[in-house]
C-alpha cells in the first residue's frame, strides 16, 4: 500500500503507466458506447407507456451517474492531495471538474428534453432534475474557486476543501430535495424510478454506463498526462521526452 | 504593531504558564473582542436587517398586495429574504480581521483554530441570525402570514441561521484572501444552503397547515449539529489556505 | 430490431426532436471533450519543445552580455 502511494508521488511513473493503460480504456469506451448506442437506439423495445422517448434514458442515466461519481472523485483526490501532498491527485482533480460539469449539463438537458413528451413541459421541479441543477452549481463553484487564486497550491487546496464540503452535502441535499418534492408533488409519474425493467432494456443501459465510465477514465488519464507536462515542464525527464517526440 | 505583537507574545506566554484555563480563556476573549468590534461598527449589524425589510417590501410591490396571495408565499419569501440577508453579511465576517492582520495572529495562537473560528461564527450569528429571526415575525405581519406560525418562524430562523452562519463561514474563509470574493462567495455558499431552506420554510409551512412542526425543527437541529461538527474544521483549514497561500 | 425501416427509426415514433437532441448534445460534448484533449496535448507538447529550444538557445549564447537581445532574438526565431 505504502509502496503504491509512494509510486503515485512520482509523476514520471504515472506518465509511463498511464501511457500503457490509456489505449485499453479508450478501446473499451468506444466499443461499449457504440454497442450500447446501437442496442439502445435501434434494438431495445419501445416503452409501453412512453414509446420511443424513453431512449433518452441511455444518455440521461449514464451522464447523471458520471456527474455524481466525478464529484465524489473530486473530493477523494482533494483529500489525497491535502493529506499526502500527491500532486497527481490534484492534477486529476483539475482536469476532471470540467467533464463533471459537462456531464451534469448533459443530464439536465436530456432530463428537460425528456420532460416535454412525458410531462408536457420543458422544465419541472422534479427531485432528480433539481438535485442535478444544484450539483451543477456546486461544480461551477469548485471550478470558479480554483480559477480565483493566484497561487496554484492555494487554489488546489481551496478547491479540495470545497469539494469535500460539497460531497458531505450532496446526500443531505439529495434527501432534502426528495422530501421537498414528495411534499409539494404528490407522487406522480417518475421517468426513471420504475424498478421492473425488462432485461433487453436495462442491459444496454448497463453497457452505456460502463462505456461512460471507461470514457471518463480514459479522458482523465489523457488530460492528466498533458497536465503533468504542463506543470513539470522544468523537470529533466519532461525535457528529454519533449526532445524525443520532436 | 509592535505593541500588539508584544502583548500577544505575553498572552501566549501566559497561556503556556497556565494551560488549564488556556482554551476557555482564548475562546472567551475572541468572543468578547468580536462582540465589541461588531457593536462598534453598528452599520454592519444593521445593514442585513434593513436589507431584509427592504426585500420583503419589494415583493408585495412586485407581485400583488392581495393578502391571500401573499399569505401563500410568505413562508418561502421570509426564509429566502432572511437567507440572502445573512449571505450579505458573510463577506465581512473575516474581512476586517484579514485586512488588519489579526487573523494571522489568530492562526499563531496555540489554541485550536477551529474553536476560535467557532467563537467568531457564534458572534456573527448572535448579531445577524438572531436579530433576523426576531425581526421576521414583524415582517410576517406585513405579508399577512397566517396566525399560529409566527413563533415557529422565529424558532426555525434562529436554528437555521446558525447553520447558515457556520456553512457560510467556510465560504467566507475560502474567499477572504481574494480581492473580489463577494460574488464567488455567494456561488459557493448558496447551493449548500438549500437543505436548510427546505426544512426551515417547511417548518413554517407545516405550522400554517397545522401539521407537526417538531419533525422539521428536529431536522434543522440535526443539520445544525452536523454543521457544528464539520464546519469549524473546514473553516480552520480554509483560513490556513487563505492566509498562507 | 424495434424499427422496420430507416425513416421509422429516424422518426422515433414521433419523438424524434427529443430523442435526437438529447443524444446529439451528448455526442457533441463527448466528441468535443476528446478533440479538446487531443488539441491540448499537442499544444502542451509544442510549448514544451519551444521552451526547451529557447532555453538551449539562451544557454548557448549566455557568454555574451546581452541578455535582452538574446531573449528577443530567441523568441523571433521560434515565431
Amino acid at each position: 500500500m505504502w509502496a503504491f502511494i509512494n509510486k503515485l508521488r512520482s509523476p514520471k511513473w504515472f506518465y509511463a503507466i498511464s501511457a500503457r493503460l490509456q489505449p485499453w480504456f479508450w478501446a473499451a469506451a468506444l466499443i461499449l458506447i457504440v454497442t450500447g448506442s446501437v442496442w439502445g437506439l435501434a434494438f431495445a423495445p419501445a416503452d409501453y407507456q412512453q414509446g420511443n422517448s424513453f431512449r433518452i434514458i441511455y444518455v440521461h442515466v449514464p451522464a447523471a451517474f458520471l456527474a455524481q461519481s466525478i464529484f465524489v472523485s473530486l473530493a477523494v483526490t482533494g483529500l489525497v492531495y491535502m493529506v499526502w501532498k500527491i500532486k497527481i491527485a490534484d492534477m486529476a482533480a483539475t482536469v476532471m471538474a470540467p467533464l463533471g460539469a459537462a456531464m451534469t449539463f448533459v443530464a439536465l438537458f436530456s432530463g428537460a428534453v425528456w420532460g416535454v413528451p412525458t410531462w408536457g413541459t420543458w422544465w419541472m421541479w422534479d427531485a432528480r432534475l433539481t438535485s442535478m441543477l444544484i450539483l451543477l452549481f456546486l461544480y461551477l463553484g469548485v471550478i470558479a474557486l480554483r480559477g480565483a487564486f493566484a497561487s496554484r497550491d492555494s487554489a488546489s487546496r481551496a478547491a479540495s476543501v470545497l469539494a469535500m464540503v460539497g460531497v458531505i452535502n450532496i446526500p443531505i441535499i439529495k434527501y432534502s430535495v426528495d422530501w421537498w418534492y414528495t411534499l409539494h408533488q404528490p407522487a406522480t409519474f417518475t421517468v426513471t424510478g420504475r424498478a421492473a425493467m425488462p432485461m433487453e432494456m436495462w442491459l444496454p443501459l448497463l453497457i452505456m454506463v460502463l462505456g461512460f465510465y471507461s470514457f471518463f477514465i480514459a479522458l482523465t488519464l489523457m488530460r492528466t498526462r498533458s497536465e503533468i507536462l504542463r506543470r513539470e515542464a522544468s523537470k529533466r525527464w519532461v525535457r528529454e521526452l519533449a526532445e524525443e517526440t520532436t | 504593531m509592535p505593541a500588539s505583537e508584544g502583548s500577544l507574545r505575553e498572552g501566549v506566554a501566559a497561556v503556556h504558564e497556565e494551560p488549564r484555563g488556556g482554551l476557555a480563556v482564548a475562546v472567551w476573549a475572541t468572543l468578547k473582542r468580536d462582540l465589541v468590534m461588531l457593536l462598534r461598527r453598528r452599520s454592519e449589524v444593521l445593514n442585513p436587517l434593513v436589507f431584509f425589510a427592504l426585500v420583503i417590501t419589494l415583493f408585495p410591490i412586485g407581485i400583488s398586495p392581495d393578502p391571500a396571495l401573499l399569505a401563500a408565499i410568505a413562508p418561502g419569501l421570509l426564509w429566502v429574504a432572511a437567507l440572502l440577508a445573512a449571505l450579505l453579511s458573510l463577506d465581512s465576517l473575516f474581512r476586517a480581521d484579514y485586512d488588519d492582520g489579526s487573523l494571522e495572529q489568530l492562526l499563531l495562537t496555540p489554541q485550536p483554530l477551529a474553536l476560535l473560528a467557532l467563537a467568531k461564527v457564534a458572534v456573527h450569528w448572535l448579531l445577524t441570525g438572531l436579530p433576523l429571526a426576531l425581526m421576521a415575525p414583524v415582517l410576517g405581519i406585513m405579508l399577512a402570514l397566517p396566525a399560529g406560525s409566527y413563533l415557529v418562524l422565529a424558532i426555525s430562523l434562529a436554528l437555521g441561521s446558525a447553520s447558515l452562519s457556520l456553512i457560510g463561514a467556510i465560504g467566507a474563509a475560502l474567499t477572504v484572501g481574494l480581492s473580489r470574493g463577494g460574488v464567488l462567495l455567494s456561488l459557493l455558499v448558496l447551493p449548500l444552503y438549500i437543505p436548510v431552506l427546505i426544512f426551515g420554510a417547511g417548518a413554517v409551512q407545516a405550522a400554517i397547515l397545522g401539521d407537526g412542526v417538531l419533525a422539521h425543527l428536529a431536522i434543522l437541529g440535526a443539520l445544525l449539529a452536523l454543521a457544528l461538527i464539520f464546519a469549524p474544521l473546514a473553516i480552520a483549514a480554509s483560513l490556513r489556505i487563505s492566509i498562507n497561500g | 430490431m424495434a424499427f422496420a425501416t430507416l425513416p421509422e427509426f429516424l422518426a422515433m415514433g414521433g419523438h424524434a426532436p427529443y430523442v435526437w437532441s438529447a443524444w446529439g448534445l451528448t455526442a457533441v460534448l463527448l466528441l468535443g471533450a476528446v478533440l479538446h484533449a487531443r488539441f491540448e496535448r499537442r499544444q502542451v507538447l509544442r510549448q514544451l519543445r519551444r521552451r526547451v529550444r529557447r532555453e538551449a538557445h539562451q544557454a548557448g549564447r549566455s557568454g555574451r552580455a546581452q541578455p535582452i537581445q538574446t531573449s528577443r532574438g530567441g523568441s523571433t526565431n521560434e515565431a
